[in-house]
């Protein structure tokens, strides 16, 4: 603790007079450091807003993740998932159906549509979906509260989506499936078994054994 | 202070954190440190407090204002950790004696300042922190005794609703675990007038609406006190004790050396806020209680329920749920490590707070879904021991369903039925074999089928059929299939049955709407003998053979249902313009889907949204004969409160339009004034001012006829209610049978959760309820209800509603 104590006058040097100014912003030129909370409840919100430790709602904030098809430039896509009511939810199961998605994700609030995910080919679903809710709100609750829970013993994956758009519902796998289940060396039953590239490799491995 | 926790990604729980992994700014890093002190450290709570206190005073001359701001909010936000930061502020108090002066003054205006906007719950906070900070000689004792004097005097005011005097005295009361030993040193003889007074409050209360609120209705094992009777018997078990108080940890007590040398400040004085119309005090509550020193066989002793430790650590779980409630992994961490875990069964508290939150009437603090992924994150951290307190809960709710609350056992089968999905629906069902041997409508039995169904949906038939013994098989749901009359095996003699194929081909080969109405046209009236130009009337057969057999053909998923309603909704529109033609379609859509409840949930919903049907519609539907059967099944309610929930969101709606469009004009008004006397301008200006009006006066229009509708609902749904119960007092009358049949107090309980879920509605229409539907000609027993609903709403409100 005491080493902090020495470190920060070095900052107070270049930040004094911006700290000094900034809180007369806040709180009014001629009022100097006392604070002055008889007005309007935005500035006891301000207090609260101010101190991001205490308010902190991490599971709600958005990943790295970019679709990479998306139509417009990074900052357009990241406004639109800050204010989405869409969420992607991935992990599923291929057998994973609208309705036991929408039991679900319906705890959260009214669900306004679901999109299965379908792979390209076979049309069939290939294990992920859209989950759209009438407001942010609730989509909000269920980054949190659903996002890393099982559906069908599985642990699912929520992610913000910029907004469902017809032909999105396809996987992007060269193989018609999802992107990841075209790499992936795992077996699992619940996605085709084996990952695209794994099965074709294993009979040519089963040809140099014997 | 929490993204640092969040680094492990391997259950797909956690985005990333943002970039900024060390604050940078001043006021972060300040932030920084005073939230996260009394946090595990390697050095201990003391030498922290004092390192950062020295720390604090260093900054004092150039972060004065924001250190005086970040330690009002985290007297706010953090009560958890209150005497962890009262010691802070009493160390810097007795190295800066002006900055405690100014602390207390800007506390204050904080509560000044909640208080006015409505913030009753961090009221009750920061007037805590205060009466704390006598106990680190930053207050002067009497001066906070004469701050209680003036709220305690609240309750000889006239003419205010209970609920205002009720959080008087809660705040004085509850303080009085952290101050009442220093305070009575100091003062016995006001303390004593204070807690005399407040036992004379005490007697004189309303206590008519309590059993509403309660989770059972049984006394035993557990009573569940309304909320001030609790803390009052607490406290005065405290004085009985001298005052002493051992749980509360106190940093102050290994400073009282520095401390006892401090001079202390005498609070302004305070004279409580007057009473304002739009004044929300906090609800009245019952304390929830399912533990007792009994059930946590090994390990530390539970407090018992008039002690006074019960209520410090049941205020400081609750606390941190509302801190975190957001972040679940820090708020199942922060409850885990609570400070002084190892002298309480911490994981008892925790399940049994956590019940009770999730069981609180009207309605919990936060969303249901949050308590069942804490739970599960808190079983996650604590494997070896929290499953099994869950389990013994769960059996303990078991047991006593006979006297629980029906609202409350809906929150039971959710939550278990949501929780068992995250644990390969692992039970020991044959514990419950006792529920086999008895009538099906019974509460056990009733509770396992509707956990089974909800666990179903969260799954699939087959699992559910695997996962429970043999024994078990008639609880289990039916398989979810579509019912269609018309097949060729079994329909084929029916009279819709030809129609039913021509329908069926021409939505094959892609019909249009009027193509599919003429061809509906041929479709008989099955009462009518001449050939009366009645095309337009109610035709049931005619919305039978439509109906079901587009939706077979779209049964595949609620989305291909969905499509097709769109897809054909001009013809649905037409075949349901009159209120029988909308029952049918109703009663055809729970026929073909009877097996699958879900089904019928969302194509409702949608019906509703689509406008095929409306919410007075869905409401005689639920409650007309042909549903009778359906009555106690639990989605039915959920359809019910689904469609009153739409209704109130659509009044809401417009009302916000009509808000909007009124602000616009007056904006446009202000324009006007200050442009002068531009004339083109006024001119353009006063076109759209009169385009506004009359949106407005639209949209008036449209508000009057949305609440017309939602007045019209609750006429609906509470007349039917009455119908029911009244049919069913006179039946038992004259067969000299018991009025309560479990169908009977389920029905009661449906009544009275309608009136508390939706209290704020329906306080609107009470004068034309009471008119027209709840008459002192009614029946006791039912009137009963309405009565209780009403000692509910008077606390809340000055004036007598009779």
């Amino acid at each position: 603790m005491r080493r902090l104590a020495h470190s920060l006058p070095e900052i107070h040097k270049k930040k004094k007079k911006t700290a000094l100014v900034s809180s007369g912003r806040l709180f009014g030129a001629h009022h100097g450091l006392s604070m002055d909370l008889s007005g309007a409840s935005e500035k006891s919100k301000a207090m609260a807003a101010k101190l991001n430790a205490l308010t902190s709602d991490s599971y709600i904030d958005i990943s790295q993740y970019r679709d990479q098809h998306f139509k417009g430039n990074r900052y357009e896509q990241e406004k639109l998932l800050k204010q989405s009511n869409t969420l992607y939810v991935g992990n599923l199961s291929f057998y994973t159906t609208e309705e036991q998605v929408h039991e679900l994700f319906g705890k959260c609030g009214d669900v306004k549509r679901i999109i299965i995910g379908l792979d390209k080919i076979k049309k069939t679903a290939c294990g992920f979906c859209f989950v759209e809710y009438y407001n942010r709100n609730d989509a909000e609750n269920a980054m949190r509260f659903v996002n890393g829970t099982r559906l069908d013993d599985r642990i699912i994956r929520t992610d913000w989506d910029a907004g469902f758009k017809e032909g999105r519902q396809y996987g992007r796998g060269k193989s018609g499936g999802q992107v990841r289940d075209e790499y992936r060396q795992d077996y699992d039953p619940a996605r085709g078994g084996y990952g695209k590239l794994a099965q074709q490799q294993r009979p040519t491995e089963a040809r140099n054994t014997f | 202070m929490s993204r640092r926790r969040h680094s492990d990604d391997s259950d797909g729980g956690q985005p990333h954190k943002r970039r900024r992994s060390e604050p940078i700014e001043i006021e972060d890093r300040l932030e920084s440190l005073i939230c996260r002190v009394g946090e595990k450290s390697t050095s201990s709570l003391e030498s922290n407090l004092e390192g950062l206190a020295g720390v604090l005073e260093a900054d004092l001359p150039n972060y004065k204002s924001k250190i005086l701001r970040i330690l009002c909010s985290v007297a706010r936000l953090l009560p958890e950790k209150l005497t962890v930061y009262s010691t802070l502020v009493g160390l810097l108090n007795a190295r800066n004696y002006n900055f405690g002066g100014e602390f207390v003054e800007a506390m204050i205006r904080q509560l000044k300042e909640t208080l006015k906007n409505n913030l009753y719950n961090e009221a009750v906070y920061l007037v805590r922190f205060l009466s704390d900070l006598v106990n680190c000689h930053v207050i002067a004792a009497p001066s906070m005794v004469a701050m209680f004097e003036n709220f305690v005097s609240v309750t000889q005011e006239e003419d205010v609703p209970q609920v205002r005097s009720d959080w008087f005295v809660y705040v004085v009361l509850s303080c009085l675990p952290w101050v009442g030993k220093e305070l009575y040193e100091k003062k016995d003889a006001e303390v004593d007038r204070l807690l005399s007074q407040i036992e004379g409050y005490l007697k004189r209360r309303v206590k008519t609406h309590v059993p509403m609120l309660q989770v059972w209705s049984a006394d035993k094992p557990h009573p569940q006190e309304e909320y001030l009777d609790c803390l009052w018997a607490q406290i005065q078990k405290l004085k009985k004790d001298r005052w002493q108080e051992r749980h509360i940890l106190r940093p102050y007590i290994a400073f009282d050396s520095v401390l006892c040398e401090a001079l202390q400040h005498n609070l302004p004085p305070f004279t409580p806020p007057g009473h304002m119309p739009d004044a929300r005090y906090p609800m009245p509550r019952v304390i929830f209680r399912m533990f007792d020193y009994t059930d946590a066989p090994e390990g530390p002793v539970m407090p018992g329920s008039h002690s006074v430790e019960r209520f410090v650590i049941e205020e400081n779980i609750n606390c941190i749920i509302k801190t975190h409630w957001k972040e679940r992994k820090t708020c199942a961490a922060q409850l885990l490590s609570y400070p002084g875990k190892s002298k309480i069964p911490l994981n008892y508290h925790i399940v049994e707070v956590v019940f009770g939150q999730l069981f609180q009437l009207p309605a919990p603090p936060h969303i249901d879904v949050m308590y069942t992924t804490l739970l599960i994150e808190l079983c996650k951290l604590q494997p070896g021991s929290l499953p099994q307190v869950l389990a013994q809960a769960t059996e303990m709710l078991y047991m006593r369903l006979d006297t629980m609350n029906t609202s409350c056992i809906d929150k039971l089968i959710n939550w278990f039925a949501h929780h068992l999905s995250n644990f390969q629906f692992r039970w020991s069902w044959d514990d419950w074999a006792d529920c086999l041997s008895v009538d099906r409508e019974m509460p056990k039995p009733k509770f396992v089928k509707e956990v089974l169904e909800k666990s179903m949906r969260l799954s699939y038939h087959q699992r559910i059929v695997d996962i429970v013994p043999a024994t078990f098989s008639t609880l289990i749901p039916a398989e979810p299939l579509f019912i269609y009359k018309y097949t060729e095996e079994t329909g084929s003699l029916l009279p819709g049955y030809p129609m039913a194929i021509t329908v069926q081909n021409a939505i094959k080969n892609k019909a249009t709407n009027e193509e599919i109405l003429i061809i509906l046209k041929e479709v008989c009236h099955p009462n009518q003998d001449d050939d009366d130009d009645e095309a337009e009337s109610f035709n049931p057969l005619k919305i039978d053979v439509f109906l079901q057999t587009l939706l077979h053909m779209a049964a595949k998923s609620c989305s291909h249902s969905f499509s097709a309603l769109g897809k054909f909704h001009e013809i649905l529109k037409a075949l349901t313009e009159s209120d029988e033609g909308k029952l049918h379609i109703l009663k055809v859509v729970y026929d073909v889907w009877k097996n699958h409840p879900q089904m019928i949930a969302v194509l409702v919903d949608k019906m509703i949204r689509t406008q095929i049907v409306d919410c007075a519609a869905v409401a005689n539907w639920l409650f007309s004969q042909d549903m009778a059967h359906e009555f106690t099944r639990l989605y039915i309610w959920e359809i019910l409160h689904s469609t009153i929930r739409k209704m109130n969101k659509h009044v809401q709606k417009i009302q916000k339009e009509l808000e909007e469009a009124k602000d616009k004009l007056e904006k446009q008004q202000h324009k006007k004034r200050d442009s002068g006397d531009d004339e083109d301008m006024e001119r353009g200006s006063e076109d759209e001012e009169a385009q506004l009006e009359e949106q407005i006066e639209r949209l008036q229009e449209k508000v009057e006829s949305a609440q017309s509708e939602q007045k019209n609902l609750f006429l609906v749904i509470f007349q039917r209610f009455i119908m029911l119960l009244t049919e069913h007092l006179v039946r038992c009358e004259t067969g000299s049978v018991d009025v309560s049949t479990h169908w009977y107090k389920n029905c009661i309980d449906r009544l009275q959760q309608i009136f508390l879920m939706h209290h704020q509605t329906i306080q609107q229409y009470m004068g034309t309820l009471e008119n027209l539907l709840f008459t002192a000609e009614l029946d006791p027993h039912i009137l009963a209800v309405y009565q209780q609903f009403c000692a509910l709403q008077l606390v809340f409100s000055a004036f007598s509603l009779w």
